[in-house]
């Protein structure tokens, strides 16, 4: 089932510069997964060492945070679209 | 609605408009939305400024104009020539002077009757909450994680509203936090990036629009604040995609175990943000000093004397143009997968504008197996100072 991933413009150029991604993917997780498979400079953006999603990433599935859905084993469904949403600061750190 | 033309309480010359001021906003006071009762609002509303910059530019020239009665000012900084690009509060002759003086000249001068209060000060825990308990409005229009989350527990501890702009390039995000069983900042980024792992502003750039368009949309939150009227971005996270024009709406919630404004909040007072973010102050060296550092000095010598460098550039192609030391371009986050580029048993010299994303690169290549690399130190901006003043800065 393809859902859609947003590439946030702070994490392009981790990611082929690329703005989105399409995967077929039945949770948040298997989508992340593999877009951490096709770009692996993402993962530690993304990701702790202990493989857990840093604080400071937000992600959510159309316009809900996963954090108060079933986190990453949120199930997702054909045409969801996955927006990750980093903290900006816009500025000198 | 306005029926008439009916003073608020208040003190005497905040409940009335002088006849230049029913002029002057004649197109409010025709909106039934705003009308003099509206008016009368913005001119007894006292907003503060967290920063004069891209963001507070728009802030500070569309508030001015549209009559909030008292206006605050933070800032420190001077300001440069690569602030004119974006901050239009600014001219090319204010260059040197502080933000601050010269926002209050020009905020002044667009609108004289309205109070400007000018704080020349860097905000910190010792003066936030005293510099924010006089204001009813809190705009963080600031460019930086420590003092993003001084501002929010500031506003947090003292009930006031915040209202939040960000921005990265051509993308953006706006909310207010801090509104009555709304959420706040740290509801949304418990904790901010550790240092270095998120490309900064100075290295990443900003469209110069951008801070215009969320700046702007600001300002709109304010006046409605002010206004009372309207659907407020409270709850929502509102994304701006420049580039694609495009704008997206996140659900923000509160987060009821919030450390600042959850049921069992742990924080009570403002605490130390620099340590907070994991920044230990600015002598404090950087953490990947494994790599040595080689001065322009050094380096020059070293080439005149024909030593066998390959210089290693890791900035993006678009910075490469505006000037360069004749390097192998690799940008950073191409590193990894380009290493295969470069010859492990040659001396490697690796730069970048200002020496952080080369001493990330350096760092890289070291835990790579690479044993004879450099860093080179202060990058192309100290080239240009220390060897060859004719390599332009940006």
């Amino acid at each position: 089932m393809p859902v859609k991933v947003i590439i946030p413009t702070p994490l392009r150029p981790f990611a082929g510069k690329r703005d989105s991604a399409e995967f077929n993917a039945a949770t948040v997780g298997e989508a992340l997964g593999c877009l951490t498979a096709e770009f692996a400079e993402l993962r530690r953006h993304l990701f702790t060492e202990e493989g857990k999603l840093r604080s400071f990433v937000n992600v959510y599935v159309n316009d809900e945070d996963i954090r108060y859905l079933a986190k990453e084993e949120t199930r997702t469904k054909d045409g969801d679209t996955i927006n990750i949403v980093p903290s900006i600061a816009g500025g000198i750190f | 609605m306005a029926t008439g033309l009916q003073p608020l309480a208040g003190n005497a010359d905040a409940a009335k408009l002088s006849k230049e001021e029913i002029l002057r906003y004649s197109r409010h006071l025709i909106m039934p939305e705003v009308g003099m009762e509206g008016q009368l609002k913005l001119k007894q509303a006292k907003v503060l400024l967290i920063g004069t910059g891209g963001l507070g530019a728009p802030l500070g020239l569309y508030l001015a104009a549209a009559g909030v009665g008292r206006l605050g000012l933070v800032d420190f900084d001077v300001v440069d020539f690569t602030n004119l690009q974006r901050q239009v509060t600014f001219g090319t002759s204010d260059v040197g002077r502080p933000k601050i003086a010269a926002a209050r000249e020009r905020l002044a001068n667009m609108n004289p009757n309205i109070e400007i209060q000018a704080f020349e000060t860097k905000l910190s825990s010792e003066n936030a909450l005293e510099l924010f308990k006089d204001f009813d409005i809190i705009v963080d229009g600031t460019d930086n994680f420590p003092t993003r989350y001084l501002v929010n527990d500031a506003c947090i501890l003292l009930g006031k509203p915040n209202v939040y702009g960000s921005i990265f390039r051509f993308e953006g995000q706006a909310t207010v936090f801090g509104a009555p069983g709304g959420p706040c900042y740290r509801c949304l980024y418990p904790e901010p990036p550790p240092p270095g792992l998120v490309p900064s502003c100075a290295e990443g750039g900003v469209l110069g629009v951008l801070p215009g368009i969320v700046g702007t949309i600001q300002a709109m939150e304010t006046i409605k604040l002010i206004l009372g009227s309207g659907d407020s971005l409270a709850g929502r996270l509102l994304l701006f995609d420049a580039l694609g024009m495009k704008f997206r709406e996140l659900k923000l919630r509160k987060n009821p175990a919030c450390p600042v404004c959850g049921e069992n909040r742990s924080i009570h007072k403002l605490i130390d943000y620099y340590e907070f973010c994991g920044i230990r102050g600015e002598e404090a060296p950087a953490p990947a000093a494994q790599v040595p550092e080689i001065t322009p000095r050094e380096l020059k010598a070293r080439l005149d004397r024909g030593d066998d460098l390959f210089v290693l550039d890791v900035r993006e192609p678009h910075e490469f143009q505006i000037c360069n030391l004749r390097g192998h371009l690799i940008p950073l986050g191409e590193v990894p997968r380009r290493v295969q580029e470069l010859d492990s048993s040659r001396e490697i010299v690796v730069h970048c504008k200002g020496g952080k994303r080369s001493a990330e690169a350096a760092e890289f290549l070291r835990k790579a197996g690479f044993r004879k690399i450099w860093n080179l130190k202060g990058g192309i901006l100290a080239w240009s100072d220390e060897v060859d003043s004719s390599v332009p800065k940006y």
